[in-house]
């Protein structure tokens, strides 16, 4: 009993960055209609940032947000714009290679500077953990989780109340009626893309305290971030970040009682049967994998 | 007002506006009439920028449009209530009025246009939290067309506002109609109600297969013989 706990206390936990880096996928989806086959890749460059900052200056990985975000932002928007927006009426299937090509182009660069091997931060609470009614609990996750939770509550009020982020959602739902109304579209495709970069660099800041950075740190999350979003629902912010603490609980719990082997086998079982029995999503009532060209 | 001189639009392959012309005078309500597949949203569409191939003259108040983006005609006060509403479903009533007012000029006077929707259509006032998407269709349309109207236009185009609507509910847009324009805008007005149309129109335009076929004060286009058979049934 203990034990089953304390398992989903540290997939909840893990789920708090799963959400973070989904939420950032998820914008970026419903407002620029591009599948970001390269948004693991964002985390790992985040993560490479985060451990330079580290190694040659001295900074502590949350010190370094202040510089990592805003960089990362910047080459969101450079993504965008350089990359995205000249294809933006081109078909999905232009989009995707373009997207896989950038993600191929970052990891072999990674592997170029920074070679294959796995790099850590040593930080004096990299290790440190406390207990609570018999449960141990990892500082530096339980940081990541409320980080986690603090910008995903921030941006969804910003979605909410402001000007923009409705705008933003409007663009979700209609980006030619919201040209209609006067939105520059190609601005708030910028912003998206870059706040979507920071959302999945802040998981790699993040995670950087208690894992390792490699060149292809990122592939996993790609694919955990997609399958988020399918279980959340397109547009749905809530619906992701339910799924992202799922996914969470459902990887540690596999890799415990199951395989650690077969996690990625159990996160596709779990996309497969939700794309057939409820394409808009499990948790949100967002738009579904037939708007992403999944079905 | 607005001026458009032998416009052709393409989609792909398919023309589907073939040489026409169109005059709108200011604070006058006119009429574009036509079947199916006429190309009359396509020519709504042309005017506001949505169809990126189009030749042939559309002016503004003297100012070519022609080659400008949808963003920014609509800061020159041209609005577009699309077929169908087109709300956005999952905001709610007053988000979508107030994205109506995105362009700087507009959403200077965002409270005061508010206020003055809310007026016009009381009925938005009650349902201004409500996600516009849960609305009934009379009441989507009258959304739709406020939040054309925040967007502050001098010409208003509507497409096809009564379709779906009961006809008591038909009656009472077609009376918003008449008292939005006599607020001083211009509006250009797509509509399968001939009838009706043609009642509160001063001018009125027949378009047939991407073609303008008739044209004339809405009261000698009621009383011609063609449109009398073919579009008032008599
Ligand atoms: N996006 C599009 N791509 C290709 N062809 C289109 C497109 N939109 C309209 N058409 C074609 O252009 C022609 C004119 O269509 P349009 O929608 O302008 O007609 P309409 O007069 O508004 O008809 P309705 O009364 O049915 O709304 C039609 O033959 C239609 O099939
Ligand atoms: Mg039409």
């Amino acid at each position: 009993m203990e034990l089953i706990v304390q398992v989903c206390v540290s997939g909840l936990l893990l789920g708090g960055i799963y959400a973070l880096i989904s939420i950032g996928l998820n914008l970026i989806f419903g407002v620029v209609r591009i599948i970001n086959f390269a948004h693991g890749e964002m985390v790992m460059v985040a993560m490479y940032l985060t451990f330079w900052l580290n190694y040659f200056f001295g900074m502590d990985p949350y010190v370094a947000t202040i510089i990592v975000l805003p960089v990362m932002f910047l080459f969101g928007v450079l993504i965008q714009r350089v990359i995205v927006q000249p294809i933006q009426s081109s078909s999905a299937n232009m989009k995707i290679f373009a997207t896989v090509a950038l993600s191929l182009i970052l990891q072999n660069v990674a592997l170029i500077v920074c070679k294959g091997n796995f790099r850590t931060v040593q930080v004096p609470y990299g290790m440190s953990t406390f207990e609570l009614a018999g449960i141990f609990i990892s500082v530096p996750r339980l940081v990541a989780f409320f980080a986690a939770l603090g910008s995903i509550t921030l941006l969804y009020y910003f979605l909410k109340y402001s000007y923009t982020g409705k705008a933003l959602r409007a663009i979700v739902e209609d980006h030619t009626i919201a040209r209609l109304m006067g939105v520059k579209v190609q601005r708030l495709y910028l912003l998206a893309f870059g706040i979507g970069c920071a959302f999945s660099a802040l998981g790699g800041v993040l995670l950087m305290p208690f894992s390792s950075v490699y060149p292809t740190v990122g592939i996993p999350f790609t694919l955990i971030a997609f399958i988020v979003v399918v279980l959340g629902g397109l547009g749905s912010m809530g619906g992701t970040f339910l799924a992202g603490l799922f996914i969470g609980v459902v990887e540690a719990v596999g890799g415990t009682y199951v395989s650690p082997a077969l996690k990625e086998a159990i996160y596709f079982g779990i996309f497969i049967i939700a794309i057939l029995i409820r394409p808009q999503g499990i948790f949100g009532k967002g738009k579904g994998s037939e708007e992403v060209g999944l079905k | 007002m607005l001026n458009i001189q032998q416009v052709d639009a393409y989609y792909g392959d398919f023309q589907a506006l073939r040489d026409v012309n169109l005059e709108v005078t200011e604070g006058k309500i006119v009429a574009l009439l036509g079947p199916n597949a006429a190309g009359k949203t396509t020519l709504l569409s042309a005017i506001s920028g949505m169809i990126p191939y189009r030749e042939g003259n559309i002016s503004f108040q003297g100012q070519h449009i022609n080659a400008m983006l949808p963003e920014d005609i609509v800061s020159l006060g041209i609005a577009l209530v699309p077929e169908g509403r087109r709300l956005f479903g999952t905001l709610t009533v007053l988000e979508n009025l107030e994205m109506g007012a995105y362009s700087k000029h507009a959403r200077k006077n965002l409270r005061k246009n508010l206020d003055k929707m809310f007026e016009l259509f009381p009925i938005l006032k009650e349902r201004s939290s409500q996600q516009a998407g849960s609305l009934s269709g009379g009441e989507q349309q009258m959304c739709a067309i406020a939040r054309g109207l925040m967007t502050e236009p001098r010409l208003l185009m509507i497409d096809e506002m009564s379709l779906g609507l009961s006809p008591v509910l038909v009656k009472h847009m077609f009376n918003m109609v008449s008292e939005i324009a006599n607020t001083g805008v211009t509006i250009l007005l797509v509509e399968q109600q001939v009838n009706h149309a043609l009642k509160v129109a001063d001018e009125a335009y027949i378009m047939e297969k991407g073609h303008v076929v008739l044209s004339g004060p809405s009261a000698q286009i009621a009383n011609d013989d063609y449109v009398k058979k073919v579009y008032l049934g008599k």
